[in-house]
């Protein structure tokens, strides 16, 4: 048990002051592992990725599940690990199931994760905080995982309603050669047989020279094609994308993972009081808040939230309570987040963005779903083979 | 615009001199650092007013002379003189005022600052501050009971209540309601406080003496996805008979029986709703529409929207001066 729950004599001034509305103390300790395999080197190194990325957002949700719990007597603590290796973040999960901690945020590869899943069994809680792999949400699901990050699916089902909205249906996709880019073009050709797109060519990207000096000779060449409404990018850590946009033989717009694309999080999201957690985030961080840092926040305030509701921080209690039907998310998407039961993903809207401001919302209206429009992001309970709950 | 000022002008001028005095309804636009004057006889903007920056919250002093703002982006309270129409003063607020609640003594000003998680309270005559109160993460809503006993802060993050007692400006209680409570306002008698949970999509009725909840309302429009009906402002009639509750992007406004509190009907209004308020008479209910940029005019007796007043861009409060 990594909350002791232990009681404690409510600390006098506390107590008194703020009259808790429960006599018991909880002390919540969350661990949070971090191993991110190395990358590569990439063409586009202007602006590099935050190397704690998941990890201060996992500080801020700490920060405001105790602005909380400071009321309740409810007090959170985050044992972090960065790991430099897959065994260095199982070597970590072992060290905190031996000291009891039993809720545990990752933002690890999908493989790692569950090695990581299948190690803990029903001694904990995970959230996946880094993975998009859409494998394990409709094959590979763990009673004991849940994700905030959202899937592949969900990101290009976004840019699909999106694509169909605007009646941009016929797309030229360039893909790169890394797992993760192939994956999230995989995704986006499901997206565009459920959203009635028409992807006119389906080129990989194998060029080996720096576009830097020849970006405005080579993808004109490359995007050489038929006519077609809109370039999509397929290139996730950021290797040669950032070139095609004002370079493509046609005047076109470019979407995906450059150019306009979908994000759990990104800095130009600011309505429905998400200004708020920017201002929050950019104080704690002196930087700008990304799609990991949310993921992370997001689990540690699920975790929070359902902590308040229960005054308990069993994770078998939580765990029930996420998929119970009363659990809520307030997380500044302009609607309550919930977990999909069968596969334990947190529904959520995804923000499109270029980098200077929002272009839309999806689940964009007209796209309807019997349950939750946010089920039309993602795969579906009847596209999944996984019935966790 | 100036013709429509110029006649609002001669409305005003005509209405110093005999009984059709024109009322009028201010609304602070939260992304063009202006308010919106309207005169609510004829429903028409007569003026447009320059603020600070982000004027979210707005409120009336007792004596209805002047007007304070809370200008969320330039870290302050300011004061409007309604007389003249000008910025005549600053309080000190702490960072990111955006809403707050003048207590019946017409002295001390309670103000939510939304990015410090605190409450800061100042004396308007003097501009002492008085206190500075711990609450929860992004503190918002603010009320102060009619009878000056309670301030109640509603922290959205936290999902709470604090009921900070007037005297000591100490929190007494702390009650968890639905997902990120938005509004708090009392009954005339200060016997009962309502509050709204946009993401919970709930109001709650808190008995004030017990500081308990009695009830809770949930809302359900036929046709709006559940998790789109979202309640924010809450106005109630001081003959205590109905309660409207702004319920956010499902574009409607509910009206309670506040007697049994079961929902009367949803009027549809502007996109997004988010404040509102009614004038003098209770004849009219204005709403402040934030997505659509307008406010819809309620006529109460016949519960129909009439009239959508186009404003500044979008438009966070409305207040409307029963003096006027």
């Amino acid at each position: 048990m990594n909350l002791k729950g232990r009681l404690l004599i409510a600390s006098a001034l506390w107590g008194w002051l703020l009259a808790p509305t429960s006599a018991m103390a909880l002390d919540v300790t969350i661990g949070y592992i971090h191993w991110v395999p190395d990358q590569g080197p990439v063409l586009s190194n202007v602006t590099p990725e935050p190397e704690d990325a998941g990890l201060r957002g996992a500080e801020l949700g700490i920060a405001d599940n105790n602005a909380t719990g400071r009321f309740l007597d409810q007090n959170y603590t985050l044992e972090s690990v960065i790991a430099n290796d897959a065994d260095g973040a199982m070597a970590a999960l072992d060290g905190m199931l031996e000291s009891g901690v039993d809720l545990l945020v990752t933002r690890v590869p999908a493989d790692t994760l569950q090695a990581m899943a299948k190690q803990a069994g029903d001694r904990a809680l995970l959230f996946n905080a880094g993975a998009r792999d859409d494998g394990l949400r409709i094959r590979e699901c763990q009673p004991n995982v849940l994700h905030t990050i959202p899937s592949y699916a969900m990101l290009t089902d976004a840019l699909g309603q999106w694509l169909s909205m605007r009646r941009w249906k016929e797309v030229f996709l360039i893909t790169g050669p890394t797992d993760q880019d192939k994956a999230w073009a995989d995704a986006f050709r499901r997206s565009s047989k459920r959203f009635g797109l028409d992807i006119i060519a389906d080129k990989p990207w194998t060029f080996d020279s720096d576009l830097r000096r020849t970006a405005s000779k080579e993808l004109p060449v490359f995007t050489q094609a038929g006519d077609y409404d809109a370039v999509v990018v397929a290139d996730v850590r950021g290797d040669f994308g950032e070139y095609v946009p004002f370079n493509t033989w046609l005047p076109r717009p470019v979407v995906g993972t450059q150019g306009m694309g979908p994000e759990a999080w990104h800095r130009v999201v600011e309505a429905w009081g998400a200004a708020q957690l920017q201002n929050r985030f950019r104080e704690l961080a002196g930087r700008e808040m990304n799609s990991e840092d949310y993921a992370a926040w997001a689990a540690i305030r699920s975790i929070g939230t359902s902590v308040t509701t229960l005054s308990d921080a069993g994770h078998s209690e939580i765990h029930d309570h996420l998929f119970s039907g009363d659990f809520q998310l307030a997380a500044f998407k302009g609607r309550k987040l919930t977990y999909r039961p069968w596969n334990g993903q947190l529904r959520q809207p995804i923000p499109l963005v270029h980098p200077q401001g929002l272009v839309a919302t999806p689940p964009l209206e007209g796209f309807l779903h019997p349950e939750t429009e946010l089920d039309t992001l993602g795969y579906d309970k009847p596209e999944s083979d996984c019935q966790i709950h | 615009m100036k013709q429509a000022f110029r006649i609002a002008a001669l409305a005003a001028a005509i209405g110093f001199s005999g009984p059709a005095l024109a009322g009028l309804a201010y609304v602070s636009n939260e992304k063009d650092n202006t308010l919106s004057v309207i005169d609510t006889d004829t429903h028409e903007v007569v003026d447009t007013i320059e603020v600070g920056a982000r004027p979210r919250g707005i409120l009336l002093s007792k004596d209805y002379t002047k007007l304070y703002i809370c200008a969320s982006d330039d870290d302050t309270v300011q004061v409007l003189d309604l007389a003249t129409r000008k910025i005549i003063d600053t309080l000190p607020s702490g960072e990111d005022p955006e809403q707050f609640a003048l207590h019946p003594n017409n002295k001390h000003l309670y103000i939510a600052n939304e990015d410090d998680a605190i409450v800061t309270v100042v004396d308007v005559t003097n501009k002492d501050v008085l206190a500075q109160i711990d609450v929860g993460v992004e503190p918002e809503g603010m009320a102060v009971s009619p009878d000056g006993k309670w301030a109640v802060n509603t922290s959205e993050t936290s999902s709470m209540l604090h009921w900070i007692n007037t005297e000591t400006f100490e929190i007494e209680k702390n009650t968890v309601v639905g997902q990120r409570p938005r509004h708090v306002e009392f009954t005339k008698d200060s016997k009962i406080a309502w509050a709204s949970a946009e993401i919970g999509g709930t109001v709650h009725i808190f008995d004030v003496e017990t500081i308990e909840e009695i009830k809770q309302i949930d809302f359900q429009i036929r046709g709006v996805p559940q998790d789109r009906v979202q309640p924010v402002g809450i106005e109630l009639t001081s003959d205590g008979k109905y309660a409207f509750v702004a319920l956010g992007p499902s574009n409607h406004v509910a009206v309670v029986d506040a007697q049994t509190y079961e929902v009367l009907d949803y009027l549809l209004v502007g996109a997004r709703v988010w404040q509102l308020d009614l004038d003098k008479d209770e004849k009219f209910l204005y709403t402040t529409n934030g997505v659509s940029g307008d406010v819809s005019v309620i006529d109460v007796e016949d519960m129909k929207v009439i009239k959508s007043i186009k404003v500044g861009r979008y438009p966070w409060g409305v207040v409307i001066d029963p003096t006027s």
